[in-house]
């Protein structure tokens, strides 16, 4: 136990790694097993993570838990991690959605070890992202996370898995060619790639030529590369068609943890490194940024509309939810250190949070009836409440949750994002409002499509006959419910550790 | 327990009996109901209590409950929520507690709790009825339990809850959240009968239609939150917070910062109440079942808004000087007074019970947010109330009369009979005298009947305060309304119990269960009596002899008590010509009506009834001009052109350049350069090359010499050439 309190965030990176190579030795036959060490061994860094939570200190300023070996050492780069209240969320909510993501990957039986390895290989790249303190090791488990999630949509996808797998793949490369060479930028000038050594020397750069250009040239460039990496992440509009394509054919524990997780990565990159790095040009470029996010908000929310696929038009909601992550952020960039700023980012971090977990629930709860009747298409839906009222309820629940109902997570968190970007922003924070609006549209219209209207005959008879959710599935469901509806009457247990975090950090 | 405490209880119990009937006892259906019935007595009991003690209580509006506790970090500070019973929210609390409490047990009833499963009933759809054999083996057709009964009452548990907690509310945050949670019961059981697509469409209608207004409000909160740095109405409310708002100048239209909030915040109440421009949901709302269009369409969300204006007065009324009205002011004057008259046209012209009641709704609604839009608080607030009690007893006696003609029409068998149509009706007056009389009680009491029905005072008192304060265009608009509301009302009376039966089905409509009537007794007492506590002191005969309880008791919620206004004959005059007048005319126009004869409206105004009819055709407009561009513009622009059209296209395009560079280099310069001229091409060369020379290998010593030789002799040349020149 000393060992694992010492060295809890390297247990907690590298343990679903040992469990993945663990489970090689199991032979592919035994699928039970497999599935169940899976499970078991992803609650593992779920229990240490609710340890770490209980002995974070959420009043310290700066790192907790920190650990820092040898690991480039002619580059000077080291494995280095530690938590604050930022990542801390970001790895209490990787760890949360592994676990239901594997248990949502119980009825796989297709190469099922192949499968839960690379879930486990995934957990440990989001990981290694939200507790790198190093430039070059954020980096490596950036590009980490990419691979496993590559071929568990286009292995276990459906039809049209090559082309998304594709597009996910070259799209998020693309982005990261920029911030690798940005990264060497910072590497070579200043022989270190510790996050906090950069973030307090490149602010603090006073010479007015690098390389040859000015200073404020380098530093614009290096800002858009980075901002660029990020917001194809998020992703930002218009770099968003990604994820339509990727999230829809991706086997639905991977849509999970793709909405769950992997969008939040960009996001914590703009406050991990983007707006540490450089708060001039992110105040500069903030409206660029605000009105990208709004475009997100605005544009996630039609083309939700739009969807006859039930699964697009979930997968267009997390657009439309992450614009408001990246209003926050924008905003908060623009007035940096203000208490609107902090309540800006409060919201976005815990909209991040949120969204995890509503998108999360919402997208299992697509695989649901998509592994029963073989479609995604809305037009053969409707009228199923009375064959599913279980389901029913818990779809709508979850729903509601994404609508951003008060009383649910995601109104506390929209309503403190546009409290903080109204006082900054008002244009922008008005033009949200739209897709707000909008966000009532395609809800409703999915719980419509789905639930509503005279009895669905096809689905209600002989071997079409839909079967309601079982024990499994409402397991899966039952923690995400639970916490939307504890954030969304008592956020204050997790906004405190993030809005002490927020003040400390800008 | 303290007072404070109470009150933080009060909304709990509906939502644990949500929770409860939800998890564990949605099968078993008397249970459900017990648990919600029951939990809305706990809730209904300590309102009694609070608002006793709160009478108890000298000069209580200085001496409020309130209590509170941090929620929310936000930097160094926290964002309070809490509870306050103030006058005005005590006032509210009673008849919140009151109508809640009556049509949880008129459900009962109402959904036909003990009648026999129908055979074709099945969920997401209205009962069909049954059919019973009885000793001597003959069939009957009977009223048949409601398949989703126990849902029904998880969901109405769930809408207390929101009601309650907008009530005991000290902040706009939880309103907020009690407002919105009521926004989404009011779609869930607009919608019940889901498998209906009328009632799926009006409430999907319901939720979008709010929804517009409570962005605005949203962005209303903020912007007051940001201004004053608190949610909470005390805080909001002291004089220099206040002061500081009224003389901030936005640059929206020259408003003060008040006043742009307080618009932002009524914007919330135009949806939430069903004013013009956003009044188009509440009359698709009555596809609900009938207990839902009396709570949540009559009595407490639609009233929810009207409420949120007053909470919010002395906000809007920032800056006032008590004479003229300020430009917010105005605007809220405005959309009620014009929603009172709109809405009253469209219900002279329509059949359906129901949707009379629910035009008359918004109409009535509008006097009171003219009533507020001309600072005329008491009034509006006494309005409120009145009309909570007297709508609610419309309502839930149109549902028993619905009750009522549903028994004839299984009698009848004719289930093509609209049971809802009150040219079907007539003289059920003898069939249900229980429900003829309370509803006639609430009829008057709409119509303003003197004297003795609560509708009278509280609506004179909205007139006599335009006339005092010389808004004439509200004062004869606010009239005509009346006049037409005592005439609709009349209308409908007579339709419905008057004459003679024009159907089959009304001669055998049957009087309801008492879980139906009662509820229906006790609010025709409140739709009577209440108005007795707020009889202006300067009234003649009656003035006086009992204090103006509810003047002295709610104007002191605000800090600055309003007078009362001065007596005068002629808006009296008014408010007597108007009632009566309508009522009469009503009775002549439509008593001798006979069965199939076309509407006599119809005849009289002609073409304009059609337009009436047809609700101003405002739908018609809303469909062609908001919702066909909006699903235009997501299916189409959004998902079509931009996405998959311009923003992958230039993807696709990018994707492509590679894939068009290699396929040049391939086929332009590798293929036919690299491969063919120089791979191929070399080879060629030397396979000519050796394929020729191949000529000059004979095998002959005679040939190799000759050509050593010619060879040495070139050579020899070229280098004497080279070398001696």
């Amino acid at each position: 136990m000393d060992f694992i309190s010492t060295h809890l965030l390297t247990t907690i990176l590298f343990f679903p790694v040992l469990a993945g190579l663990a489970i090689l030795l199991i032979p592919s036959d035994q699928i039970k097993a497999i599935r169940w060490t899976a499970l078991f061994a992803s609650l593992v860094p779920l229990g240490l993570s609710i340890w770490l939570w209980t002995s974070f200190k959420p009043d310290l300023a700066g790192f907790q838990f920190e650990e820092q070996y040898t690991w480039y050492a002619a580059i000077n780069s080291t494995l280095h991690l530690g938590v604050d209240g930022l990542s801390l969320a970001m790895v209490l909510l990787t760890t949360l959605l592994t676990p239901l993501a594997i248990l949502a990957s119980f009825n796989i039986g297709d190469r099922v070890k192949a499968y839960m390895i690379l879930f486990l290989l995934l957990e440990t790249g989001m990981l290694g992202v939200f507790m790198a303190l190093d430039l070059l090791i954020f980096f490596v488990f950036w590009e980490i996370g990419l691979v496993p999630m590559y071929f568990l949509i286009n292995q276990w996808g459906s039809a049209n898995r090559n082309y998304a797998s594709f597009k996910f793949f070259i799209y998020t490369m693309a982005g990261s060619l920029g911030l690798l060479l940005a990264i060497q930028m910072l590497g070579v000038l200043f022989g270190t790639y510790d996050i906090l050594a950069l973030a307090q020397r490149w602010t603090t750069l006073e010479t007015s030529t690098l390389l040859g250009l000015s200073t404020s040239t380098v530093k614009t460039v290096a800002f858009w590369a980075f901002v660029v990496a990020f917001a194809i992440k998020v992703p930002i509009w218009p770099f968003h068609t990604w994820l339509p394509d990727a999230h829809t054919e991706a086997p639905t524990a991977g849509s999970m943890l793709l909405a769950g997780v992997l969008l939040k990565l960009g996001a914590y990159g703009f406050l991990r490194l983007v707006l540490p790095f450089y708060p001039e040009e992110a105040a500069h470029f903030a409206g660029w940024l605000a009105f990208l996010a709004v475009m997100a908000i605005i544009f996630g929310a039609l083309g939700a509309y739009g969807q006859t696929d039930f699964k697009r038009l979930v997968a267009y909601s997390s657009i439309n939810h992450m614009g408001f992550v990246v209003l926050g952020i924008a905003a908060a960039a623009k007035a940096m250190g203000t208490l609107d700023a902090t309540i800006a980012l409060n919201g976005a971090v815990l909209q991040m949070f949120n969204h995890g977990l509503s998108a999360a629930g919402m997208f299992f709860l697509v695989g649901v009836i998509y592994e029963r009747t073989h479609t995604r298409d809305l037009r053969q839906f409707g009228g199923l409440f009375p064959l599913v009222p279980v389901y029913g309820t818990i779809l709508v629940y979850t729903s509601m949750a994404s609508l951003g109902l008060p009383g649910l997570n995601g109104f506390v968190s929209e309503f403190l994002v546009v409290r903080g970007a109204w006082a900054i922003m008002p244009v922008f924070t008005a033009l949200a409002m739209i897709g707000l609006l909008m966000t009532g549209a395609y809800i409703l219209k999915g719980i419509k499509d789905v639930l509503h209207g005279p009895l669905n005959e096809h689905w209600a008879h002989g071997e079409h006959r839909l079967t309601e959710i079982n024990i499994r599935e409402i397991l899966v469901m039952a923690p995400l419910m639970i916490l939307i509806l504890l954030i969304g009457i008592w956020p204050a247990w997790i906004l405190d550790v993030i809005n002490k975090a927020m003040m400390m950090l800008f | 327990m303290t007072t404070e405490t109470l009150i933080w209880l009060l909304p709990l119990p509906p939502l644990l009996a949500f929770f409860v009937i939800v998890l564990f006892t949605n099968k078993n259906k008397a249970l459900s109901h017990t648990i919600a019935v029951g939990a809305a007595t706990l809730s209904w009991l300590g309102s009694m209590v609070v608002f006793v003690t709160t009478l108890g209580v000298e000069h209580f509006g200085e001496h409020v409950f309130n209590s509170s506790l941090n929620w929310l970090p936000t930097g160094d500070t926290f964002l309070k929520i809490g509870v306050l019973i103030d006058p005005l929210g005590a006032v509210t609390l009673f008849f919140v507690a009151w109508t809640i409490l009556m049509i949880f047990i008129y459900s009962v009833g109402y959904h036909n709790f003990g009648q026999p499963a129908g055979e074709h009933d099945r969920p997401g759809l209205a009962p069909h009825g049954a059919t019973v054999i009885d000793e001597q083996g003959h069939k009957h057709a009977v009223l048949s339990v409601e398949p989703m009964y126990s849902r029904f009452f998880a969901f109405i548990g769930l809408f207390a809850f929101g009601m309650y907690t907008l009530v005991i509310s000290d902040n706009l945050l939880t309103m907020f959240v009690g407002w919105e949670i009521m926004g989404l019961c009011s779609y869930l059981l607009i919608g019940f009968w889901f498998a209906k697509p009328s009632a799926r469409a009006a409430g999907i209608k319901a939720f979008m239609t709010t929804r517009v207004g409570d962005v605005f409000m949203l962005l209303g909160i903020v912007y007051l939150y940001w201004a004053t740095g608190t949610l909470s109405f005390r805080e909001i409310f002291r004089p220099e917070v206040l002061s500081d708002l009224a003389e901030t100048i936005t640059p929206i239209f020259g408003l003060s910062a008040a006043g742009l909030i307080a618009i932002l915040l009524f914007i919330g109440t135009i949806g939430k109440s069903a004013q013009w421009p956003l009044h188009i949901w509440l009359p698709d709302a009555m596809e609900g079942p009938t207990p839902v269009s009396a709570m949540i369409h009559a009595a407490t969300m639609v009233s929810a808004g009207v409420y949120a204006v007053l909470r919010m007065f002395p906000l809007l009324t920032a800056g006032w000087q008590g004479h003229g009205l300020t430009p917010e002011m105005s605007v809220v004057a405005f959309i009620g007074t014009f929603t009172a008259i709109f809405a009253a046209t469209i219900a002279l012209a329509q059949n359906d019970i129901k949707k009379v009641l629910a035009y008359s709704t918004i109409s009535q609604l509008g006097f009171m947010i003219a009533a507020l839009g001309m600072g005329a608080y008491v009034a509006a607030a006494f309005h409120l109330v009145t009309h909570a009690f007297f709508k609610a007893l419309l309502f839930l006696g149109s549902g028993s009369v619905i009750h009522g003609m549903e028994h004839g029409v299984l009698h009848t068998g004719n289930h093509h009979l609209d049971p809802q149509d009150m040219m079907n009706m007539g003289g059920l007056r003898k069939k249900m005298p229980v429900t003829f009389w309370t509803f006639l009680m609430g009829g008057l009491a709409l119509s303003g009947f003197p004297l003795v029905t609560a509708g009278f005072w509280s609506k004179d008192e909205i007139l006599a305060d335009a006339f005092a304060h010389g808004h004439w265009t509200i004062l004869i608009t606010l009239s005509l309304a009346a006049l037409m509301t005592a005439f609709y009302t009349m209308r409908q009376i007579t339709l419905t119990f008057l004459g003679e039966a024009r159907t089959q089905e009304a001669e055998h409509a049957h009087e309801t269960p008492w879980t139906m009537t009662l509820p229906l007794v006790i609010l025709a007492i409140f739709a009577v009596s209440y108005g007795w506590v707020g009889i202006p002191e300067q009234f003649p005969g009656l003035g006086g002899l009992i204090p103006n309880w509810f003047h002295n008791f709610v104007g002191a919620t605000l800090l600055e008590h309003p007078e009362a206004v001065a007596f005068s004959w002629i808006p009296l005059g008014i408010s007597l010509v108007v009632a009566l007048g309508g009522l009469g005319l009503g009775w002549l126009v439509y008593k001798d009506h006979k069965a199939g004869q076309p509407d006599p409206l119809q005849k009289a105004i002609g073409p304009l009834y059609l337009f009436l009819q047809n609700k101003w055709f405002f739908d018609e407009f809303y469909n062609f001009f908001v919702v066909k561009p909006v699903i235009w513009l997501s299916a189409v622009f959004t998902s079509l052109w931009m996405d998959k059209g311009l923003i992958d296209g230039i993807l696709h395009f990018i994707a492509k350049t590679p894939i068009w560079i290699g396929d040049f280099l391939r086929n332009k310069f590798d293929k036919p350069f690299i491969n063919e001229f120089i791979g191929d091409g070399t080879a060629a060369v030397f396979q000519k090359a050796g394929h020729e020379l191949r000529y000059t290998q004979t095998g002959r010593i005679q040939s190799y010499l000759i050509v050593s030789a010619s060879f040495l002799i070139v050579l020899a040349a070229v280098l004497a050439y080279l070398f001696l020149a």
